[in-house]
């Protein structure tokens, strides 16, 4: 991983990517765009949202489990007429999961999606890929 | 999964008309082979068999995925739980759809761009093909497996309850259609045919339960806390335990453990399920498969909704009593309530999507472990990639009746045992062996050939040994009664020593442990460029299959 960081120009043909060994001066169209600076902003974008998100709607799922199961007095209070707090919680896991799923996905057609494409422009305009060795040739 | 579909008592169903019922049914089944002959009269290669030539669009992929995923359990079994225990059955409705949240952020379209047929394709990618498909392989088929039984068994109950078939000779024809038609519709239609079959049944299991939830609703107003206090009252001084938690696990602190156990496996095993992941490559793009995840989410988040207003209609309207002493008990609580609203129809109409249920739920299985069959074992591991796609489907093709008929005698031994909890450990399998796979392949580029065995392998025996040393297998009995509730029902067996009724509290944290240590104990040098093109395809979509053109 000690090569150049600078990929050729977008369109220069790569004729080396199926021979090239681990860590040789040559490197594929993929690793190419591995070592890219945009890609590794992608990578971060992607994960910096992806992550903390999946973290808090676990936090969130496990904090209602755990009062389910150790504090079911407090889940069981009335709040009004018949709906108790853990109703209230329960129905609120619904809503949260359809408020993330909606978040996530304006976030990835918004910010995500237009330069995940103009990587992978910058790939497939290599021509044909040489990434597909090793999937056992039965195509 | 939660009270035994099998598990239904001897005397015949007295209400609805098993002819009605029969004729619904019939009509489903027509109207779907239909289509599934209509739909695969393009199917010529491997693409089209496994993954209906990758054409869907997002909404009818999400359409199929909430059809693939609402199990006959989830619908009579959630309904019922809540019916009986009140909150505690609403409990498990959430751990169904949180989890695909993690299908969705972590894993849908990641597995979509770097995969080609199965979930094998996406474990063996940048690691040692062969050992690595293998592995994943024998967890797909185990957890098709388990699956496969409970749902083969439930249908065996099914006919007690809803048809009023209670000999024995009826339920094992009964389930000998089941198996057939679930053969005939892969064999025929392949992935498409199977997801029309899926689409269709999610529309009608939606529609007909949103249907029974107006009419719920409208006999109190639309006011949920009016619906809940009638459901209280009907069960006198013990009815207000139905509001809150703990009428079904806060019985003593290792019950607790148990829900908190199965609360994991829920959520964490979902995004692992082999059939549920094999759903994502029936769509030409990453983006379509991010469109599938968000109508899943949304189809299957409405589902969940409408049974806890059924659930405890069904405790008002009908009562517990009542539905305890119905064949199916618990599981009778959904029909129950059809009938009181609806009379024979509505009632016919519940059953016949409670079989299409089942129906299409197999059918989705059944493609899936064929898959895992002809391309990660025949193909690569047998043959070491040297065949062609023919014959590759042709020995799918095999492996559909073979299964098929394994699903067939597996169901009619396994009818009315208490088996239900193979569902609950379908997931813990998932959750335990296949998800640190996955999880571990996409975002550590240190993950090796050996993390990936050990967290299959690893994940793998811990569940099954911890499952058959627990009660669910051995030695659990009724305090009131003595009358056996495991496995196996002699009571003078018991050789159960671990005390929890689901392993995933211990398997899931060793199953990720296991990826861990295998791969930091390893030498191996990964795959760079595999690696490399692993990545760069997980997150832009270049090289990822492209749809079959007609």
């Amino acid at each position: 991983m000690t090569t150049h960081g600078t990929p050729p120009p977008a369109g220069e043909p790569n004729a080396h990517g199926s021979t090239a060994a681990a860590g040789s001066a040559v490197r594929t169209p993929y690793q190419q765009v591995q070592d890219s600076p945009d890609f590794a902003e992608l990578r971060t974008r992607f994960r910096r949202f992806v992550f903390p998100m999946a973290a808090l709607f676990l936090v969130w799922y496990f904090t209602y489990v755990l009062l389910a199961a150790y504090a079911s007095d407090f889940m069981s209070t009335k709040v009004f007429g018949n709906i108790t707090v853990g109703l209230l919680m329960g129905l609120g896991q619904f809503l949260s999961t359809f408020i993330i799923t909606t978040l996530y996905v304006s976030w990835a057609n918004k910010k995500f999606d237009p330069a995940a494409t103009a990587l992978r422009e910058r790939v497939e305009s290599h021509g044909p890929l040489s990434g597909h060795v090793g999937e056992g040739g039965h195509k | 999964m939660i009270a035994g579909l099998g598990a239904a008592a001897a005397p015949a169903a007295d209400i609805g008309n098993p002819v009605v019922n029969i004729a619904i049914f019939g009509a489903f089944v027509a109207v779907t082979m239909a289509i599934v002959i209509k739909a695969s009269r393009n199917n010529t290669s491997a693409a089209d068999f496994y993954a209906g030539g990758r054409s869907f669009t997002g909404g009818q992929n999400g359409t199929a995925i909430a059809g693939d995923y609402l199990s006959a359990a989830s619908f009579l079994g959630i309904a019922g739980a809540i019916a009986i225990y009140g909150y505690d059955g609403f409990l498990y409705s959430i751990g169904f759809l949180v989890a695909w949240l993690v299908a969705l952020l972590l894993v849908a379209e990641l597995l979509r761009n770097t995969g080609r047929f199965t979930m094998a394709d996406v474990l063996s990618f940048r690691l040692q093909e062969r050992p690595v498909r293998m592995a994943a392989a024998c967890s797909t088929l185990i957890v098709c497996f388990f699956y496969l039984l409970a749902q083969m068994a439930g249908a065996g109950g099914l006919v007690a309850l809803l048809l009023g078939v209670t000999s024995t000779a009826g339920q094992n024809i009964t389930i000998t259609v089941v198996g057939a038609l679930m053969i005939m519709y892969v064999l025929i239609g392949g992935m498409k045919g199977t997801t029309w079959v899926q689409i269709i049944k999610a529309i009608l299991l939606v529609a007909g339960a949103g249907l029974m939830t107006v009419l719920v609703l409208a006999q109190y107003g639309f006011n949920l806390s009016e619906l809940l206090g009638a459901a209280v009252a009907r069960e006198g001084n013990a009815g207000e335990a139905m509001l809150g938690p703990g009428a079904q696990y806060g019985a003593s602190a290792l019950t607790k453990l148990n829900f908190i156990s199965l609360s994991l496996a829920l959520v964490l095993g979902t995004a692992g399920l082999p059939h549920v992941l094999m759903r994502f490559y029936t769509v030409p793009t990453s983006r379509e498969a991010r469109t599938s995840v968000v109508w899943a989410i949304w189809i299957i988040g409405f589902f969940y909704l409408f049974t806890l207003v059924l659930g405890y209609g069904a405790g008002a309207l009908v009562g517990r009593e009542t539905i305890l002493a119905a064949p199916g008990k618990a599981n009778s609580a959904a029909p129950l309530l059809a009938y009181q609203l609806g009379g024979e129809v509505l009632l016919g109409i519940i059953a016949a999507v409670a079989f299409a249920t089942i129906l299409a739920v197999v059918a989705g299985l059944a493609i899936t472990a064929s898959a895992s069959f002809a391309h990660d074992i025949y193909a690569s591991v047998i043959k070491r990639g040297q065949v062609n796609p023919d014959a590759e489907v042709r020995v799918a093709r095999i492996t559909v009746v073979v299964i098929g008929a394994v699903a067939i005698v597996g169901g009619i031994f396994a009818k009315g045992q208490n088996i239900a909890f193979l569902v609950a450990l379908a997931f813990a399998v998932a959750a335990s062996a296949n998800l640190p796979t996955i999880l571990y392949s996409l975002f550590w580029p240190r993950f090796t050939t050996r993390g990936a065995l050990w967290s299959i392998y690893g994940g793998l025996i811990s569940c099954i040994t911890l499952i058959a040393f627990s009660p669910v297998v051995s030695g659990k009995t009724d305090p009131a009664t003595g009358a056996s509730l495991s496995m196996i029902t002699d009571t003078n067996v018991d050789f159960s020593w671990f005390p929890l009724e689901n392993p995933g509290i211990i398997s899931i944290p060793l199953g990720f442990f296991l990826g861990w240590l295998g791969s930091v104990t390893s030498k191996e040098r990964g795959a760079e460029l595999r690696a490399a093109e692993m990545e760069v395809r997980s997150l832009t979509g270049a090289g990822a299959e492209k749809a079959v053109d007609h």
